[in-house]
Formats: structure tokens, C-alpha cells, sequence
């Protein structure tokens, strides 16, 4: 609150008041500015706005008018959803109490507490809320870069015109022809991701293409999920998936778009379709405000979801580094409710909780094979921390995969619902 | 399992982090235990080999017996077949006394009394084993505070802004208008029926390993007040 006490000071009222009544200083309402409608973004614009009931005003500032989600997006690619079930608009959130603008954040000016916009506008604000999700690091992957070589090889892991790309390519892979993908080294958003795509990819080409062959790159030795995905490949798919991890190559693969190669521990192979999923980090307007560190993502108090940098400034979903909540949608908008419940505690000095946390991914393994994975998360002085974790097992009956897999179609359902409206 | 007195637990005792999770113990702390106790016949640490015992990274959600190029005991195989897994209790139990855990085990170790310190050192080991972030499943690295002690949440029983933030959990998977497909509906129940399904997860007669986790972390006065809270929604 640094820049509130120094007008407290000029005008000569006690600072203390501040924290009594903060709602009524200056007759104007506290502004809480929220870049990225996302996950995080629209979850915790949503609450903030109905939960303080007018007293704050929301502001939410998106890049794209219409968001498309990720989370079932490789869903649309195996051919079980349409590619307009993922995509959500912000019209509802007017009659939640949000100011929606279509727009790039492009600074934030931590010490003045503005935000400029690409249109030229500044907005001020009382408390920044970041969730603007991830961005691309540019030479993880040797040959690939995300503005060069993103229409050849696409990444789909920002959903979208990418996804719609790669869906396409592996449509039109000639006969029995190779598919590759360049698995993203830890950490990444989404963990079972790129595996469940490898298992909607194999789907449709048991269908379409059954000669086919996909190879998937691993920098990692271990992925979640991993007995699951590889037993359900071996059920559905036989011996079409080929997993590569680092002990055989899989962590020094280069691509070569131009001639549709991959060179995996220096030797080139020709791929029909190559997905690129590289490395990542927060999304850059979080660096811009220099709220991020060395590693690239943003520490945050795991109670709270404040920055460790700036106490005005909260950062949420996959740009924040909190612990160990997976990068998931899930994880974002239980971290924007906890946010939110903050927030307004400081802003309206409504009452604040012990903050609960908690995730579940689901994956799909073909048509009504579903598994699942979650656990449930304290803070502790350090992080966010696992307390308790479960997840489905080898060998379970068809009737509760179809089940789980149902479920996943429920949470869709709730969980855009709890976003968007 | 106890934690040891590390600073962190002298605030947490003090009230100064709320909600907060047990940490498993003191890892710095833990460090010395494994010199002193362990470090005799294991290694442990990304580049560590088999030595008299086998190699301890990755220990967590590794089956009993299970590293490939590493000769057990018979009875640890067995175990390991059995299903015995390495969690932070069976290792617990394990070290405590290993021959009352696997009775013909290979490793001649009498057993670590303390359990301040065999807490310290499940909380070094634990730095060496999956992390959650990138494997969601792996063992977890806090202890969960118990709800029906948590003195904070007994102070805030039956106050609907509680009951309502803890609703905004349960609203990721179901929905607020009440629809149903593939998730039930769980608003207008009965508020009778709604406490006998959450105890019933909450004790884990009822199957589900999501709601079991979530009623779980939730304390008497807590489920009440959801039940009150959902029954008013229409
Ligand atoms: C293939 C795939 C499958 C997945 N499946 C699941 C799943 O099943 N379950 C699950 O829980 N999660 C899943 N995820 C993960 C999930 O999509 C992300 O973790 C989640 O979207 C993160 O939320 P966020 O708010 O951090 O970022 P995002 O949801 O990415 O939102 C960020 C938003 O910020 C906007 N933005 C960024 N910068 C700016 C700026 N400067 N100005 C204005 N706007 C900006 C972007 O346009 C975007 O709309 C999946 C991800 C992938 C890739």
C-alpha cells in the first residue's frame, strides 16, 4: 500500500483509516485490473466482481474476443468434440459486474500502478491480477523456432488456429506415414497433455491411416500417468505409438522444418507430421512487469497468490511458480478463487479463509477409456504443497472408465460454467 | 507420523500461518540422520549407483523390490509383489523396525527409534523423489492439516461466507444451476442427505477417490454448512 500512504500523508489523514475503510477513500471504488481471460483471468474476475457485490471495480483485459480452450482440445482433435465446443465468449460477464477490453497489455508500471494497453489507454489500478498463461522459449527445441516454423510444425499448445492446423495435417498424412512430436521438457502446462494427444492422435489414425506410425520425443524419463497411457496404447493401438525417451535419443532431437526431418541423436528420420512442443515459461507480459525470476515463471505466497516481488500485484495458472500444483485449468481457477477471497479481504475487509487448493486432470484413452489424476494442496511457509494424491489404475473395469470418462464431460461443462458464466 | 520441532512448526504451532500444512519434517535436519544412519550402504541424489543397498532416488511410489540391476532379499521381492509401495508411511514403518515390516530383509539395520528424526529424514529423501508439479500423482510433500483440529476452522463454523467460499470449490465439476451429465447435481438436496453422502466419502465407504479427497479435508461443521448452503440454491 505504499502509494496509497503517501496520498494519505499529502492530504494529511491518518493512514490507518485506510485500512478501517478503504472502500470510501476518495469517494471513487478500488480498481482491480485483470490481465488474461483465461483459466485464471475469467475465473477470478468473475468472483471478484459478483462475491463484492459492486463494491470493486473489474476490469478485464483479453487479447482475444472469443477464448478457446485447451483443456479438451486434444479431445477435438481424436474427433470427439467440435472444434466450437471450446470456444468461449466474455458476453456474460458484463452481468457479472466485469468492464471486459479487447485488448494487449503491453507494460505495467509497478510503481505508478498502471497498466498500457497496444490501443494507447492506461488503466490504473489498486490490485494487478497476471494470468496471462504461457509463452514459447525460443531455441529449447535446436531448428524450431514458434514466429519461423510454427505453420510447419505446429506447437497446438496455445488452442486455436494451431490446434485446427494439426488436426488437418494429421488427416491428410499419406498412408501409412510417420507422425512425431517433440515432447516439452518439466515444467510445462498440463502434464498428461501431450500424451493423451499422442492417445487422440492414434485414434484417428486407427481409423484413417492403421499402417501409421507415431514416434513420440521425450526429454523426460517419466511422465504422469505414464503406466496408463503406455498400457491403453498397448490395448488400443498395439504397437503403433513408439515412446523414445532420453536413454535412447529422445533428449537431443533437432528438427529440420524445411525438410521435414527430425535428427534424433544425430540421425535424421523423414516424419509425415511433426508436433513441436517446446519449452515454456510465464507469459511475457508477467516478465514485462518483472514479477518473474531466473527461472522464468513467477514466484507467488502460497496462501495468498501474491507476487514475492510486488505485495499490489497477484500472479495465477501456469505463469505463477507456486509449488506443486500441475499447470492445469483446474489449477488456475482454484488459485483464482483463493485470489479473489484475498483481494477483496484487503480491498472491502470482507473475511478471508485458510486457503484449500485443489486439481483432478483427466485424460481419454480412446472412446469411453478414460483415467484421471488429482490431488489436494496446503500452503506451507515454502509453497504450495501436495498433502494427499490418487490416481486411476492399470486394469480397471470398462463400466468406471466410460464413467470417468463421462465425468470429464461433467467438469468440462462446470468448469467453463464457473469461468465464463 | 510426528514432525520434528523445526522453525516452521514453532510458527505453525504459534498461529502464524493459518491453514497452513504440516511440513514431513526438518529436511536439513533429515541430511544428518542419512549420514549418520544411511549413508553407510545407500546413495542417494541424481547420479547415485547401487552400493550395499540400492540406490534411494525415486524411492517414493517405487514398488518394494523393484530396481532392476539390484539383488534383494527374497522377502523384499516378495513384498514388492505383494504391492508393497514406498510412501511416506510404509517407509516410515519400514525404518522404524524393517524385520517387523519384511521379515527376511537383507538389510541389517536395527531400526530408527526416534521418530522426530525418522520424520527428518522422510523429509530429506522425499527432496529425491518426483515432484508433484510435473507427476501430479507422486507422494505428496506435506502433511494435511486434520480438519476436525484445525482451530481456525472451529472458529468460523456456521458462517455463511465460509460456506460459501468452500462452495466455490465444489463449482469447478458441478455445476451451479444444477445440471447433471456425467457430474450429479448436488444443489436443493435435503441437508440430511447431503451430510450422510459426504461422511459416507469422507469415511471412504463411498467409492469415488475425488469426492473421498474432498470430504476428506472437510470437518463436520464444514460439510454442514455446504449442505446448508447448497439446499438454498435452486
Ligand atoms: C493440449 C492441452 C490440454 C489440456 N488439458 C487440460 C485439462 O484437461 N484439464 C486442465 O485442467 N487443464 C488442461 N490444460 C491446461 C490449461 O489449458 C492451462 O493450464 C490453463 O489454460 C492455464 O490458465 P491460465 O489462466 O494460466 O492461462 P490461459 O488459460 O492460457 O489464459 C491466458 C490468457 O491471457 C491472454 N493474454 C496473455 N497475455 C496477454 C496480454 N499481454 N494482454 C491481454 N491478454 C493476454 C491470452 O490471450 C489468454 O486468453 C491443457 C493444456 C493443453 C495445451
Amino acid at each position: 500500500m505504499k502509494l496509497n500512504r503517501r496520498l494519505f500523508l499529502g492530504t494529511g489523514i491518518a493512514a490507518s483509516a485506510l485500512l478501517t475503510a478503504p472502500t470510501v477513500w476518495g469517494q471513487a471504488k478500488p480498481k482491480v485490473v485483470v490481465i488474461g481471460g483465461g483459466a485464471g483471468g475469467a475465473t477470478a474476475a468473475r468472483y471478484l466482481a459478483k462475491d463484492s457485490q459492486g463494491a470493486l471495480e473489474v476490469t478485464l483485459v483479453e487479447a482475444n474476443p472469443i477464448y478457446t480452450t485447451c483443456f479438451f482440445s486434444n479431445l477435438y482433435l481424436g474427433g470427439f468434440r467440435e472444434f466450437e465446443s471450446l470456444q468461449h465468449g466474455y458476453d456474460k460477464m458484463a452481468g457479472a459486474g466485469v468492464t471486459v477490453i479487447n485488448d494487449i497489455a503491453t507494460a505495467v508500471d509497478r510503481a505508478a500502478k498502471t497498466v498500457t494497453l497496444a490501443g494507447g489507454q492506461v488503466l490504473p489500478y489498486d490490485r494487478l491480477v497476471l494470468s496471462p498463461g504461457i509463452d514459447f522459449k525460443d531455441g529449447s527445441v535446436p531448428g524450431w523456432s514458434v514466429d519461423t516454423h510454427a505453420e510447419i510444425m505446429p506447437h497446438a499448445y496455445k488452442a486455436g488456429p494451431q490446434t485446427q492446423l494439426l488436426k488437418k495435417m494429421v488427416e491428410e498424412m499419406p498412408e501409412g506415414g510417420t507422425f512425431a512430436m517433440v515432447a516439452p521438457p518439466n515444467p510445462y502446462r498440463c502434464p498428461p497433455g501431450p500424451y493423451e494427444r499422442i492417445s487422440m492422435i492414434a485414434h484417428v489414425l486407427k481409423g484413417k491411416n492403421p499402417t501409421a506410425k507415431i514416434l513420440v520425443l521425450d526429454p523426460k524419463d517419466k511422465f504422469s500417468k505414464q503406466a496408463l497411457f503406455e498400457d491403453g496404447w498397448q490395448r488400443h493401438y498395439g504397437t503403433m505409438v513408439e515412446w523414445i525417451g532420453p536413454d535412447f535419443g529422445g533428449g537431443a532431437v533437432e528438427v529440420r522444418p524445411d525438410t521435414m526431418e527430425v535428427v534424433i541423436d544425430g540421425e535424421a528420420t523423414k516424419v509425415d507430421c511433426c508436433n513441436v512442443i517446446p519449452g515454456q515459461m510465464a507469459g511475457k507480459i508477467a516478465a514485462l512487469a518483472g514479477v518473474t525470476d531466473d527461472s522464468g515463471w513467477a514466484p507467488v505466497d502460497p496462501a495468498t497468490m501474491k507476487s514475492k516481488m510486488d505485495e499490489n500485484v497477484w500472479v495465477l495458472g501456469d505463469s505463477s511458480a507456486q509449488g506443486d500444483m500441475p499447470k492445469s485449468g483446474f489449477s488456475a481457477n482454484s488459485q483464482a478463487k483463493v485470489a479473489s477471497m484475498t483481494i477483496r479481504g484487503e480491498l472491502t475487509g470482507s473475511k478471508t479463509f485458510p486457503a484449500k487448493y485443489s486439481n483432478t486432470c483427466w485424460s481419454l484413452l480412446a472412446p469411453d477409456d478414460g483415467v484421471k489424476v488429482g490431488a489436494s494442496y496446503e500452503s506451507t511457509p515454502e509453497k504450495i504443497a501436495s498433502v494427499e494424491s490418487f490416481v486411476s489404475e492399470v486394469g480397471e473395469d470398462a463400466a468406471l472408465r466410460k464413467a470417468t470418462y463421462e465425468e470429464s464431460l461433467g467438469w468440462y461443462a462446470g468448469i467453463t460454467a464457473d469461468m465464463f458464466g | 507420523m510426528r514432525k520434528g520441532r523445526s522453525l516452521f512448526g514453532l510458527l505453525f504451532a504459534l498461529g502464524a500461518f493459518p491453514g497452513a500444512a504440516e511440513e514431513i519434517g526438518d529436511a536439513d535436519h533429515g541430511g544428518g540422520v542419512f549420514n549418520k544412519e544411511c549413508a553407510a550402504c545407500h546413495r542417494i541424489g541424481p547420479e547415485a549407483q547401487h552400493r550395499v543397498g540400492p540406490r534411494l532416488t525415486g524411492i517414493f511410489g517405487r514398488r518394494a523390490g523393484s530396481e532392476e540391476d539390484f539383488s534383494y532379499s527374497k522377502s523384499m521381492a516378495r513384498m514388492g509383489a505383494d504391492g508393497l509401495t514406498w510412501t511416506l508411511e510404509t517407509l516410515d514403518a519400514y525404518i522404524a523396525n524393517p524385520k517387523a515390516l519384511v521379515s527376511g530383509t537383507k538389510m541389517n539395520y536395527r531400526g530408527l527409534a526416534s521418530d522426530a528424526d525418522r520424520a527428518d529424514l522422510m523429509a530429506f529423501l522425499r527432496e529425491f523423489s518426483d515432484e508433484p508439479q510435473n507427476i501430479p500423482e507422486a507422494e505428496p510433500t506435506a502433511l494435511k492439516t486434520n480438519p476436525d483440529l484445525s482451530p481456525e476452522v472451529l472458529a468460523i463454523k456456521g458462517d455463511p461466507a465460509y460456506g460459501e467460499y468452500l462452495a466455490s470449490e465444489c463449482q469447478t465439476c458441478h455445476q451451479a444451476d444444477g445440471s447433471d451429465q456425467g457430474i450429479p447435481s448436488i444443489i436443493a438436496w435435503p441437508p440430511e442427505d447431503f451430510v450422510i453422502a459426504m461422511h459416507a466419502y469422507k469415511q471412504k465407504l463411498r467409492p469415488h477417490p475425488v469426492m473421498q479427497m474432498m470430504a476428506g479435508r472437510l470437518n463436520e461443521e464444514e460439510i454442514a454448512a455446504l449442505a446448508a448452503y447448497f439446499a438454498t440454491l435452486e
